[in-house]
């Protein structure tokens, strides 16, 4: 090989690899990308049960049910819709009624969906960005409570 | 104070002015009383800095509420330790600490850049004084930390309890040192591009440069890591958060740089690489601050969302890393391109190093960008965590590890891999052996767990086998080559710590991932859990006052093997009244390399508290070989030829001729 054929063969190595990591990278970023929705917006999308998603919202006044060991049911709702979440696990320390909450997981084959991991504030002033966004959005978003 | 604090930072922004343009105007037109303005402006530049900030943080140790920042991030009954370090545990004080690790940097070029040509080192402080100049006005305009209050407030409303932690006095400081010390291979390439020559001095002062920043750096992101895992309860140590990525990015760029600086300098080939890849690597500490503080993310490190102030670092972020690739783009050409080399080399593999490390940057590029550029399109929120990372960045970085043992033993310009191979044979073995051991005896272990645990082995074998070969292991006496491993440069021992550190650190991980158990359960008073051999009994919940706290201590008995107590793990839910805050202080229990992890959660109705436990094997290893890491960093700095500073040796006609080099 010329010197400058075993230059081009080495660039053309360095590409093809390069586009093996970007083909990868974009089939990741659809099968294994998370979206995020609040519970009104399950009615119209259709999320199938096994599917991973966020979900975000308030946690329901009153429907926070501890007691069978270490698993906790709760509702999420964006003051429109309400889904029933169970959750196995400690709750964060910020958890509360009312408050701003990201849950992560799949629905099951009942329409509830089983959460392995929630997210609340770190913080006690400020609400999860996606949740405040998608409460503003939707004309429920009082200032005050932030 | 307070005002002279105030003062000097408007001061000091002043001066960077000046040190941005007096510097700069010498260089063009070769005036040498231009150019020596630089050095003493930047020296005073920091110390008006440093001045700055020592008013900020006597401030908050003494609890002045007149101080917005103060009154904010502050209480009176915090321990004074975490009064201090509150000074930066809050965005105003953590970008005044951004500009005094800058200045500090800049201030070292200067007294330490003796033996730099004139026009270099003008250059170099003038792009230093740009980057300050920036930032102070960024701080002064939308960030200013000495904001007063009138009336002031009779107390302060706290110190974020998570941040109430000896963390807070290590990870940041450390982190910084690490991001912003990159900013002078940024300096030193931008400053290249303006003379548009690379000359020797240039790569002799940019390889010690990186080594620090990445030592720091590395360092920090091991302690945040160890931070995050005690303190936010959830027993993992990397979450593939934004803003995690936001600092391994620079890191793996670092990691690029440090390895083709040492090809520049040995070979003086990759120069322009190098060069981008320097200023790569700073704009990604950029990216990362802009990230983090501008708050757009949520997390634990954003603290206040202003859009002022996203906007304001966006304009920076443009500015320095649109400004300097333009100038690469326009300069680069002018730049002598150094020689072609054999693929099968030292330097063959050092490229292929760096082909690995940066594709593996850009992933995580995209991954931590792409959910932010899709919300800001199209308005669709998704999250992209582990699971894309794991398909994405760990298929890279399985054959980058175990490439790694082969580069330092190949030779300069030609090598030779069958040689490599056969020296490699007994680290080779080894690696077979673990795997085979941890496949067939121990139980549940997957294949990617034998997989893991023998490129780990592979890595330290690697390490030990480079050390062995360059002492002449096998070949010569035991006496003299004990004399050779003594003799070695202290370089080559950088280089086997840190890729030891790196095979340890992966040991860790695939122990804590794949062997590590859980447990999630409720338990009354008196109850025993058992867990992968270790048997905990809960003694019960009892309360205790802390300075500016309240908290439920959980107390568990570690049961030995005879039925006696071996020593007890306490984990608690700590109340901060003044914040209204709760936080899970985890229990945590070191058993040789591995540690068992409680944490508390809520109480029942029937008064069983919910525990949740986990045994983590290995885990300490994770952060050890961070540590390993940095010692490598700091051992290769200790070379005699790399030191910052020392000026070459000059050669004399009788050492040149008693050793023809």
């Amino acid at each position: 090989m010329t010197r400058k054929q075993k230059r081009m063969s080495v660039v053309l190595a360095g590409l093809a690899f390069l586009g093996a990591a970007a083909g990868l990278t974009f089939y990741a970023l659809g099968q294994k990308a998370s979206y995020f929705y609040m519970p009104a917006d399950l009615a119209t999308a259709s999320v199938p049960p096994g599917q991973r998603i966020r979900l975000g919202g308030l946690v329901e006044k009153g429907t926070i049910v501890r007691g069978q060991g270490a698993t906790v049911a709760f509702s999420v709702t964006d003051k429109q819709k309400s889904v029933k979440v169970t959750y196995t696990g400690i709750l964060p320390d910020l958890f509360r009624e009312e408050q701003g909450v990201i849950t992560e997981g799949a629905f099951g084959p009942d329409g509830v969906f089983v959460a392995d991991s929630v997210l609340a504030k770190h913080d006690e002033r400020y609400m999860p960005k996606e949740v405040a966004d998608g409460l503003k959005a939707k004309g429920v978003w009082q200032e005050s409570t932030n | 104070m307070v005002e002279t604090g105030h003062f000097a930072l408007v001061l000091a922004f002043a001066l960077s002015l000046v040190q941005m343009l007096v510097p700069l105007v010498g260089a063009r037109t070769g005036n040498q009383r231009l150019m020596a303005v630089g050095g003493p402006v930047t020296v005073t530049g920091f110390a008006l800095t440093a001045l700055s900030f020592a008013a900020l943080a006597s401030a908050y140790a003494g609890s002045d509420f007149s101080v917005a920042s103060v009154w904010e991030n502050s209480h009176s009954l915090q321990p004074m330790i975490y009064k201090i370090t509150g000074t930066w545990g809050n965005h105003e004080g953590s970008m005044l600490l951004w500009v005094l690790i800058l200045t500090f940097f800049g201030a070292l070029v200067a007294v330490l850049g003796n033996n730099l040509p004139a026009t270099l080192k003008a250059n170099v402080l003038a792009v230093q004084g740009m980057i300050g100049a920036a930032f102070f006005l960024f701080i002064l305009a939308t960030s200013n930390p000495f904001i007063r209050l009138n009336p002031a407030p009779i107390e302060g409303r706290d110190l974020n309890p998570i941040l109430q932690d000896l963390g807070l006095a290590i990870h940041p400081p450390m982190l910084y040192l690490g991001y912003v010390g990159f900013s002078i291979c940024f300096s030193f390439s931008v400053a290249a591009l303006i003379e548009g020559r690379i000359d020797a001095s240039w790569a002799r002062w940019v390889r010690p440069w990186t080594l620090v920043a990445w030592m720091f750096l590395t360092g920090g992101i091991a302690m945040g890591s160890y931070w995050a895992y005690y303190e936010l309860g959830w027993g993992g140590f990397w979450f593939w958060d934004p803003v995690e990525n936001a600092s391994f990015m620079p890191w793996l760029a670092g990691t690029a740089l440090l390895h083709s600086a040492i090809v520049m300098e040995k070979r003086s080939a990759l120069k322009i690489w190098t060069l981008l890849l320097a200023i790569l690597t700073f704009s990604l500490s950029l990216l990362g601050t802009f990230l983090v503080r501008s708050g757009v993310l949520t997390s634990v490190h954003a603290f206040a969302t202003d859009p002022a102030r996203g906007v304001f670092i966006l304009c920076i972020l443009t500015l320095f890393i649109g400004g300097s690739l333009a100038l690469f783009a326009l300069r680069a050409s002018r730049l002598t391109v150094g020689g072609l080399f054999h693929p099968i080399s030292r330097e063959g593999a050092l490229v292929l190093n760096n082909l690995f490390l940066t594709t593996a940057t850009a992933t995580v590029l995209v991954g931590t960008l792409y959910p932010l550029a899709l919300e800001a399109l199209t308005g669709g929120k998704i999250s992209v965590g582990a699971p894309f990372f794991d398909l994405t960045f760990g298929p890279l970085m399985l054959p980058l590890l175990a490439i790694v043992p082969f580069g330092p033993l190949l030779a300069w310009k030609r090598g030779d891999v069958i040689a490599a191979s056969q020296r490699l044979m007994a680290a080779f073995a080894a690696a077979i052996a673990a795997m085979l051991v941890t496949g067939l005896f121990i139980d549940g272990a997957s294949v990617f767990a034998a997989l893991g645990v023998g490129l780990a082995v592979w890595l330290v074998g690697g390490a030990l086998t480079d050390l062995a070969v360059k002492s002449g292991f096998g070949s010569v006496a035991p006496a003299v080559m004990l004399r050779r491993l003594v003799g070695l440069p202290r370089s080559v021992f950088g280089t086997a710590l840190a890729h030891l550190g790196l095979g340890l650190t992966l040991l860790g991980i695939v122990g804590t991932l794949c062997f590590g158990t859980e447990k999630i359960l409720s338990m009354r008073p008196g109850e025993t859990v058992e867990l992968s051999g270790h048997t905990l009994r809960f003694e019960g919940l009892s309360p205790q006052k802390g300075p500016n706290f309240t908290e439920d201590r959980g107390r568990f008995l570690l049961m030995g093997a005879d039925g006696n107590a071996d020593g007890a793990i306490t984990s608690a839910k700590r109340f901060y009244p003044v914040r209204q805050t709760v936080t899970t202080e985890s229990g945590i229990r070191t058993i040789g390399l591995s540690q068992l992890y409680l944490s508390l959660g809520d109480e029942n109705n029937d008064g069983s508290v919910v525990v949740r436990l986990w045994w983590k094997p290995l885990v300490t290893l994770i952060w050890g070989g961070g540590l390993v890491m940095m010692a490598g960093a700091a051992v290769s700095l200790l070379d005699r030829r790399l030191r910052v500073g020392a000026p070459a040796k000059r050669r004399t006609p009788a050492a040149a001729l008693a050793n023809p080099t």
